[in-house]
Formats: structure tokens, sequence, C-alpha cells
């Protein structure tokens, strides 16, 4: 029951979105129900649309849930996109430097040599912990800007996306790229840090599909967002943090701390997309890679509630509009797959203009938060 | 000094006043609206909605003004969206903004692709019909007009009054939510404009995301220049530096093989402003009733 | 010149205003007198246009007027003073005046033309502010004078002020007094809201004593006194009685001495208090809202920032002034705050949820002292229980705090102290917002906590409360304790008196 009143809202939302996004698409000279059609179809077909589309939803599990948590603490997110950049590029850091690879000019001296040559058993969980812990640092600094200084978060969040992808891009430029190689990309990781495709255990999907063992990661991480939200003292003074600040003062909490810690997990949370593009997708850092991750993940976890469950629905939604785009840029004259991002923002203003549909105000709590 | 390198100083110059002419079009606008007390991160998507419709009806009609015109409408047109959005059903001000700029990077993309065949960009404008000056003369009488709008006319005052104290605002007799939507459709107008100066003036067609990121740094500019006219006209002067020098430096090679990276330089506005809000340099205060909708009590 | 009838006005279930029936004439102070809640304020809003009535006219000059806004009011020459500055602090005093009357064209601000007049006005009632100056950078006395002018500058022949000198100095009250008097002479007629007798006495012409929404009582200033004012506004139908033994106080638990608090603004807060509460022992505080007892209970509880805290307090011979809030709940202080929607509660949280908030790190809440995960079932049996013990209803842990009525949100709160098992209590307006039933409920449970041997320190602004439950009664007045009665004893006027500043004239 309950269920079903938290689940009414965001369908109604979806299906507003779609209507206006139909009629956009009218405009454009096609037909809505015929685009909608392939993007449904294509998305859901065995094996390559569901496969996809399960690849697709990945990374935005992981920044809807970053942005989920930051949520609950009364903090948004806007930086999850910089946070995996910096995770991303760290994970290859360490399954390069870790993993005895040699990133060398042809002929030339070595621009990075390794440190040391782990096995997968030792590499895959360092690796994946670099992620964590770089996108975690990161999230942090913007916490402790507003903790320490009372700066806003979404301000710096703003101004550290561009910072983050700044750094990422000179080192990969100049000491991780192949010397000659035309596209900005580290070298090729080691070996031993891939994890593998989910086609090899699942019979019919063929491994080519790069849906890979993060999206099981991914699931493990709704559990436990679920767990530290909901079932520790930490995740509830978070939460009391977010409710009702001077609520959670009165009980002992130290607010300042919370929006560290809360920042922390969330940027360690949009860390994890860097797993599944690096270790399990490319096999090495590519500039550019997010298709905006980050900001795709404030509309799932708006539409999401906030709520793992809710953030793990709402991007399999969003993993099948990216999928099916691509049929539609395909098949479709006049519609690019660009509608996808035009569905997603009228869905997020749907969704942040509640009132529209509520005819009540502030249910997010944010209207409260300090200034710019 | 030699005529070469008072050739170059002088295209330095040019550049970097050319660099910070779209930041310094969008800082006002986002200055007139978060002076008014309502959050605009969109300026990136209203640039975006501005640089596509004046190339498209630039390549149209064949006059850059009427483009340069139908750039402020699309960018108030996409404004009034943020407006009601925030003012009438009281949306976070930051993720209804956040859906303007997504929008904006599909819209222009899904258009050009019906309209033009093209992914995203539209076709070449001839030189002929580039407006490479119009706007950065707007841009620079900006200031000076908007500082006398802010500070010597009824408008302004009212602005600066709602943007700070709205129940203020309200007990003297102005109505604070009209004053609101003159104040982000005014936003939507000059990003607008810095758009169509992106499409129809630094180069000759719009090409997909051609903002990137120019409405942040206008932004940052504006935060850098505490809401101010002026100070926010230097912010972008140093911006559109930074920016220049970016360029020039491009691949240029230090003793040996080594490029100068110009990752750092790109950098320099945003930590400057984190470095400025944090309040390590001066104190940048903002509006105080900045992204709180105004709801009456009753 | 103002007349309200018949004026009546809900907000949701509180009558705020039933049947007002005020008259101002023209030319006149007129004070309307109350204790908090009583409507006053309600009432003149209403006026203003800030808020409409449900029902009952506006006479302005003898005739019904409309006014739905302030705008309204403004036309008709009524001005307001809130009670909470409506200025601008980074606009200067003279563009504050003209918001949103500027002189002048469309194009351009006439600020000169503004400063001139303003200088005029000012001259005339020697107000003596400078129209150039930055608000911000006014004492609170010049503030509210931009106020007055900016009703001035309107043409406002009404002056309506919200409590004008809760935030002034005792010099700076004189001084006002005197601007007021000069306005009546200039023909102005003014209305004072206040709850302070000594200053009704001293200024006004008429007075209208409210009390719960009604106004109870319509006199000349001449033809009464501090004594009958104060019966009127405090009086009760039905006296409240709580039925308790006398206290046996034990050992001293909280020692306060030279306590002071500071507070942003630089008036207001706790001024060099010193008191000892003991073990079995209620000590109450009376006070009109405002004058120091918010900040000395928060204060207390460790909710200050420590540099504004000075002196020393003790809980059971430690040291505590500085303490952290977690530290003294853990040294057995539970607090029951005032706003219990600000301090006390996590509306959105669910009952059991909040049935932990403060204690939530630890066991039971956690398995161990060091545990991570909240024993959910455990909270929830514990949950159960409380609402059980404390009759909160409807009686479901699952619900969220918000769904509760005011009664059975601090029945809530109430029980989740107590389980605390205090050594102090600190508690704030137990009954504020609280319908009868829940009431006595909550004084058993106070006088119960007492006789259990633990101190209770309680603030109320409803002295039948204090009087009724406090076995030794300290009065506060601007920040300092200004006496202490036996409030078996001691009559309301004699409280109402001290409490309002008057004791000192009377002693005299």
């Amino acid at each position: 029951m309950r269920l079903l009143r938290e689940l009414t809202f965001p369908l109604v939302a979806v299906v507003a979105a779609f209507v206006v996004g139909g009629i956009f698409v009218l405009l454009v000279g096609d037909n809505p129900f015929r685009v909608y059609g392939l993007l449904l179809g294509s998305a859901l077909s065995w094996p390559d649309g569901i496969g996809y589309t399960l690849f697709q939803a990945t990374p935005l599990i992981f920044t809807g849930l970053a942005v989920a948590v930051a949520f609950r603490c009364g903090l948004l997110n806007i930086g999850a996109e910089g946070q995996l950049y910096i995770a991303a590029f760290a994970c290859a850091w360490v399954a390069i430097k870790l993993g005895g690879v040699t990133v060398q000019a042809t002929g030339g001296p070595p621009l990075s040599s390794p440190w040391a040559n782990l096995p997968a058993v030792l590499l895959v969980p360092l690796a994946i912990l670099a992620a964590i812990g770089a996108g975690a640092l990161w999230g942090a600094i913007p916490g402790f800007l507003k903790a320490r200084f009372g700066s806003h978060e979404v301000i710096n969040t703003i101004m550290l996306n561009f910072v983050a992808v700044a750094i990422v891009s000179y080192f990969t430029q100049y000491h991780y790229r192949i010397p000659g190689d035309p596209i900005l990309q580290s070298a090729p990781i080691s070996e031993a840090a891939h994890i593998p495709r989910m086609g090899s255990f699942i019979p019919g999907l063929p491994e080519r599909i790069p849906l890979n063992v993060s999206f099981l990661l991914a699931i493990i991480a709704c559990a436990l967002v679920y767990v530290f939200l909901w079932r520790t003292k930490w995740g509830y003074e978070i939460r009391a943090t977010g409710a009702n600040p001077t609520a959670a003062e009165y009980g002992g909490i130290s607010t300042g701390r919370q929006i560290v810690l809360a920042m922390a997990v969330s940027g360690g949370l949009a860390g994890m997309v860097g797993i599944n593009e690096v270790m399990g997708y490319r096999y090495r850092y590519y500039e550019g890679f997010s298709d905006n991750y980050g900001f795709t993940g404030i509309a799932v976890a708006l539409l999401g509630r906030n709520h793992p469950v809710g953030v793990f629905l709402a991007a399999l939604l969003f993993g099948m509009l990216q999928r099916g785009g691509i049929f539609v840029d395909a098949f479709s004259e006049s519609v690019t797959k660009d509608l996808v991002q035009v569905l997603q923002a009228i869905v997020i203003l749907f969704v942040a203009a509640e009132a529209l549909f509520r005819g009540s105000f502030g249910r997010f709590g944010l209207m409260k938060r300090s200034k710019v | 000094m030699s005529d070469i390198s008072i050739a170059t100083l002088l295209f330095f110059l040019a550049s970097t006043v050319r660099q910070a002419t779209p930041l310094l079009l969008a800082a006002m606008g986002g200055l007139y609206s978060e002076r008014a007390g309502v959050i605009n991160i969109a300026l990136e998507g209203l640039m975006l909605a501005g640089a596509f419709t004046a190339a498209a009806v630039t390549h149209y009609v064949g006059n850059p003004f009427v483009g340069l015109l139908a750039g402020v409408v699309a960018g108030m047109a996409v404004a009034a969206i943020h407006a009601v959005a925030c003012i009438k059903f009281k949306a976070d001000q930051v993720v209804s903004g956040t859906a303007i700029n997504i929008l904006m990077i599909g819209v222009p993309a899904v258009v050009s692709g019906a309209v033009f065949l093209s992914s995203g960009s539209t076709p070449q404008i001839p030189r002929e019909n580039l407006i490479p000056w119009t706007p950065v003369v707007i841009a620079f009488l900006l200031v000076p007009v908007t500082w006398y709008v802010l500070y010597r006319t009824p408008f302004g005052l009212r602005l600066r009054a709602v943007g700070e104290h709205p129940e203020a605002a309200d007990a003297a007799g102005v109505n604070v939510n009209r004053m609101r939507y003159a104040a982000v459709l005014l936003s939507g107008a000059l990003a607008g404009i810095a758009g169509a100066y992106l499409s129809t003036g630094q180069s000759s067609l719009f090409t997909r995301n051609m903002a990137s990121g120019r409405g942040f740094i206008a932004l940052a500019a504006l935060i850098f220049g505490k809401w101010r006219p002026v100070q926010t006209m230097l912010a972008c002067l140093l911006f559109g530096f930074t920016d220049a020098l970016a360029t020039q430096l491009q691949g240029v090679k230090l003793s040996g093989d080594e490029e100068i990276p110009v990752q750092f330089i790109h950098m320099l506005p945003y930590v400057l402003t984190i470095v400025v809000l944090a309040g390590f340099v001066g104190h940048s205060r903002a509006p105080r009733a900045l992204g709180i909708p105004y709801v009456k009590e009753r | 010149m103002l007349e309200l009838r018949e004026i009546t006005k809900r907000f949701g279930d509180v009558l705020a205003n039933d049947h007002v029936n005020i008259r101002v004439e023209p030319g006149t102070i007129h004070a309307i007198v109350g204790e908090n809640g009583a409507g006053k304020s309600t009432a003149m809003r209403i006026a203003y246009g800030f808020y409409t009535a449900d029902s009952g006219d506006i006479l302005v000059d003898g005739q019904v007027r409309n006014i739905q806004t302030p705008h309204d009011a403004i036309r008709l020459g009524i001005g307001m003073v809130h009670q909470h500055f409506m200025l601008v602090e980074t606009m200067t005093v003279a563009e504050n005046i003209v918001l949103g009357a500027e002189p002048g064209s469309a194009a351009a601000l006439d600020l000169d033309r503004a400063a001139s007049e303003i200088r005029a006005l000012s001259d005339e009632f020697k107000l003596s502010v400078d129209p150039r100056a930055f608000v911000g950078e006014l004492s609170v006395g010049q503030q509210q004078r931009v106020e007055l002018l900016k009703a001035l500058y309107r043409q406002a022949r009404l002056l309506i002020l919200d409590e004008p000198t809760a935030v002034l100095t005792p010099q700076e009250v004189e001084e006002f007094f005197q601007i007021l008097r000069r306005m009546r002479e200039q023909g102005k007629t003014v209305v004072i809201i206040t709850h302070k007798l000594s200053e009704v006495l001293a200024i006004s012409d008429d007075v209208t004593v409210m009390r719960d929404g009604r106004v109870v009582g319509g006199v000349k200033t001449a033809e009464t006194n501090a004594a009958e004012l104060a019966r009127m506004m405090v009086g009760r139908d039905v006296l409240l009685r709580v039925e308790k033994p006398d206290a046996r106080a034990g050992d001293v638990v909280l020692s306060v001495r030279g306590f002071s608090v500071t507070v942003e603004t630089g008036h207001g807060g706790v001024r060099d208090v010193t008191f000892e509460v003991r073990a079995g022992e209620i000590v109450g505080v009376a006070g009109v809202e405002g004058n120091g007892q918010t900040e000395l209970i928060e204060a207390l509880a460790g909710l200050v920032a420590p540099e504004r805290v000075h002196g020393r307090v003790e809980l059971e011979g430690r040291d505590i002034t500085h303490a952290a809030a977690r530290t003294r709940r853990e040294s057995g202080v539970a607090h029951i705050p005032e706003d219990r929607h600000r301090r006390g509660l996590l509306l959105d949280f669910d009952l059991a949820e909040n049935s932990i908030l403060g204690d939530h790190y630890r066991p039971p809440a956690v398995a161990a002292r060091a545990g991570v995960l909240l024993n959910t079932e455990g909270i929830r049996r514990r949950a159960d229980e409380m609402i059980r013990a404390f009759d909160v209803r409807p009686a479901n842990a699952d619900l969220p705090a918000r769904a509760l009525s005011g009664g059975n949100q601090q029945k809530l709160i109430i029980g989740r102290e107590f389980e605390l098992k205090p050594r102090l209590l600190l508690v704030a307006q137990p009954t504020r917002g609280v319908d009868i039933g829940a009431i006595e409920f909550i004084h058993r449970k106070l006088v119960a906590l007492r006789d259990s041997g633990c101190a209770v320190l309680l603030v109320s602004a409803e002295l039948e409360e204090v009087t009724a439950l406090a076995d030794r009664l300290l009065i506060i007045h601007h920040g300092r304790l200004v006496g202490e009665v036996d409030p078996k004893t001691a009559t309301h006027e004699e409280i109402g008196l001290l409490m309002t500043g008057g004791g000192k004239q009377n002693a005299e």
C-alpha cells in the first residue's frame, strides 16, 4: 500500500514527461507511438536490448544512489560527474601502476613505470577501493568546505567537476597516454584488473555485451545503502541532519561531521562508476566517457524518491531510454537519440515541480538549504 | 618592443575581450536573476537555446540581427520554464536549472536532427552574415546600464529588496513574484544574446553543446564579482584572459619536448571561485533570499 | 480613527480572534495588552491587511473599509512597525524608506529628493536618522526609527507598533516614548501592542486588554493601575490545580553561578544569573517570553556555541559549563525543548525513530557501545512501551511524528526524555499547543518525576502553569533574575508585576 503510494507520483511524472515528449516528437515530424515503440522494443529485446539496458543502467544506479545519499542529508550533490571522473582515473591508475604496465613511447623512455605486478586477487580489490576512495575524497571536499566555511555545496560541486576533468585530462594527456595515440585515453590497464562480463556466466548472453560484474556490485550497493541509511546509527545521524538540523543538534549529532560523511559516501558511490567503465568495459581510462551520468543521477534519485529501490527502478528506466535512443537514432528520419535527454529533462522538471501535481510544497526538504 | 609583439599583444587583448563577452552577457543575466533571489544555474542551457535559435534563424533569414532577436526570444522562452517551475511551483531552483541544462543539450540536437538532418549542428553561416562585434559592444555597455538600473531606478531598488528580504518588499507593497518573473526573463534574454554571440559571432554555426561550460564560468564570475556589475565584469575579463591564454599556449613547447599543460590554466576560474566562496579572499555574500521561494504567510 | 468590529479569525483549530471589538480614538496612544497568544498581533495584522478576518468589519474614520493587503492599509493612512523589522540591511535608510513608493520616474530614482524629504520628516519628529546610512550599520533603536519613518513617509496617520520596546534598552525606550508623544502632538494616532504594564501606564491614553483571543476589558489608562491590568491579563476563569505533595528537596543537582549567555543582536540573552536546583524539587522560571528563558535552557542543554556562554554550571559537582550536548545527556540531563518542531522531533521520521533521538548511538538502540547496526526490533519494542506508558495516540510506532497532534507529540518527547532516567530535567513550555487532557497528564508526569528524586527546571510563559507546578519560583526579566517567590503564597499580581518590570517601582 505504502509502496503503491510512493510509486504513484513518479509514474505520473514519467507518463506526463512521455506525453510532453510525444508532442515534441510530433512537432519535429514523427509519430510518437512509432518512436516510443522503437525505444521500448529495442531496449527490451533479448539478449542485446536487455543486456545493454542493464549495462547503461549500471552507472546510473551508482550516481542515483550517490545523489540520494547526499539528498538524505539535505545536500544536493551536482558533483557526481567530477567524482566519477577522478575515481575512474584513480582506478585505471592503480590497475596500471600496480598491474605491471609500463607506459612507453615507441622506442622512447618510459613515461610511467609500474610499481608492482599484482595478481588479480589483489589487484581487483585494490582498483575497486581506489575508485571508491578517490570518489569519496573528491566528494568530501565540498562537504568539508560547507561544514567548515559554510560555502554552498552546489556551487562547489559544479566548480569541482571542471577541476576534476582538467586534472584527469592533464595526467592522461601527459603521463599515461601512449604517445602518438590520437585518442585521449590512458594506456590499457593490466589484464589482471579486468572483471568478468556477465556473458561469461549467463547462457545466451554474448560476451561482447559489456554488461559486467559491476551490475551486481550496483545491486549490492543498493542493499548496502539501504542498510547504511536505515539500519545503522550513522545513517540515522545523516538522515536526522537532513530532516531537521536543529533537532539533530538537540540529539547530540554533529551536523558538520554528517555533511562531510554524507558527501564522502556520496562521492564513493559515484566513484563506483569507474569500476564499470574501467575494469568492466573499456579496460582503460577514456577521456570524456561519462554520458552525463552524474547529472542523470539527479534525475534518477529524484524519480526514485531518494530510496535505493526507487533509484534502482529509475535507473532501469533511464537505462532503457539510453539503449532505445540509439535505435531511434538509427530508424527514425527526424528524431535523434537526443530525445532521451529531452525526456530526462522533462522528468526532472515534473518531479521538481511536484506542486504541479500535488498542490503542496516543499516535501523535498530542500527549501531551507543554506544560501549559495 | 617590436612590432610583432605589439601586434601579438593587441591580438591577445582582442582575444581576451572576445572570450569575456559571452561570459559577461550571461553573468549579467545571472546577476538580475540572482539579485532577485532566483538561483540561475540554467545559464548554460539558456545560452544553448539562444545559440541554436540565433544560428538557425540567421541561416534561414540571412539577417544576423533577426537571428539575435530570435536568440533573445528563445532564451526568454526557456527562462520562462525555469521561472514558472521555481516561482509558481516552488521547485528547487538548482534542480530546475539542472533540468533546463539537460533539456537544452537535447532539444537543439533533436530539432537540428529533424530540420537540418545533422547530429546537432546547424549549417554554416556565410561570413557576411555574422555579427562579430555587436554583442561585444552590447556586453560592455550592459555593465554601466546594469549598474544604473540596479542602483538608480525604482526597478533596481525593488529587485534588490526582493532578493534580500522579500517579506520587507511585500510589506512595502512590492509584488515579489512579479519582480522575480521579470528578473528571470531578463536573464534569459541576456543569456540568449550570449548564445547568439557564440554561434553567429565567435563561430559561424551552432555545434552540439557549444557553450561548453561557459554558463558555469559566468556563474563563477558572478560569485567572484560578488553579484556586483563592475566586479563581475572584471571577473569575466580575468576568466576571458585565462581562456585566451590557454588558447595561445595550446601546443606551445617549452624547452625540450615539454608542452605547457593548459589544463591548469583552464582550472583557474573554478579554483578561484571555490577559494572566494570559502571566504579566503574577501567575502562574497549572496543575496540573502537566494534560492528560497517566497511563500506568503496567511 | 480605527475600529475593529466583531473581528473573528481562525488558524486551523485555533481561534486567534473571537469577536474582537477595539476602538481607537484619533490623536491618542492606545495600548493593547495581553499575554503571548492572546490575539493582539493577529487583530492588528488584520487591520494592516496582512491577514484577512473570517468575519467582522474594519472601520477607518467611521467607514467600513475592505483591507485585503498592506497596500490597501497604506492607502488608508495606516502604517505598521512589525516586531521583526521589515528592513533590507544591505540598503540605505533612504532606499528602505522609499521602497515601493519611490519618488521620481521609472527611469530615474530621485534619491536626493527622497533624502531631503526624509531629513525633513526626521527633523519634524526629532528622529535624527541619516538617510544615507546603511541600515545594517544602525543600532536596533535607530532601525526602529527607520521603520517609523517608513510609515510617516507614506503619510500614515495611524501607526501600529507591535511590541516596539522588546528590542530596546531602557534608555532607548524612554527616547522612543518621547518620539511617540511628539507624534501624538502632531495629530498622529498610535496603537502600541505590548505586554509590559509599566510601559502601558507610562505612555498610553487608553488600554484594551486581550486574553485568549477575546477582548476582556477596555479602560482609560488614567483610571486604572498595574494590579488591575495584571489581573485582567493573567486571570483565568478556572484555576489550574495540580495535586502534589510538598517537595522533599535533596542535594544540589544543578548549580549555576554568574551565568551569562550573549546573543548576536547584543540585546537579550541571559545576564549574570545564579541559582540552584535540588534533587526532588521543581524550580520554575516565570517571565514574559523573550526575556532570556530560551537562551537559559538552550545553554544549559549545551545547544549554544561555547564562546557565547560565560560563568559556571555544575551538575552534581562536575563542571559542565562548556560540555557538548551529548556529554550532558550521558550525565543525565534530559531536555524537553520549547519548540518541539524545531528541536524536539524529526517530523518526517516515524515514532520509533523519534523515540531514540539523542540515544540512537548507544545501547539499547545499538547492540553495544561500539555497535553500528540499529536494533530495529528492540527500538520498536521500546517505542511501543513508551507509547503505551505515555498514552500517545494513535498508538502506532510506524506513523510519522507529523501525523500526531501537538499533545501527543509532546507526550512522545516526554516519554523519550523520561526514559533517560534523568538527574536533571530541563523543560520549556511543556504544554504549549497541547489540549487540556494532555496538559493534566503532562503535569502529573512532571510531578512524579520530581518525586522520584529528579531535579526539574521549568520554564513556562503560562503563569498559571509555573505557579501550579513549581516548588520555588524565580522571576526573570531582561535576562536577569529579579526575584524569587513562594508560588504557594505569591499572588498573580505580585508575580505579574515582577515579570513586567514593575516590581521596582512598587517596592519603592
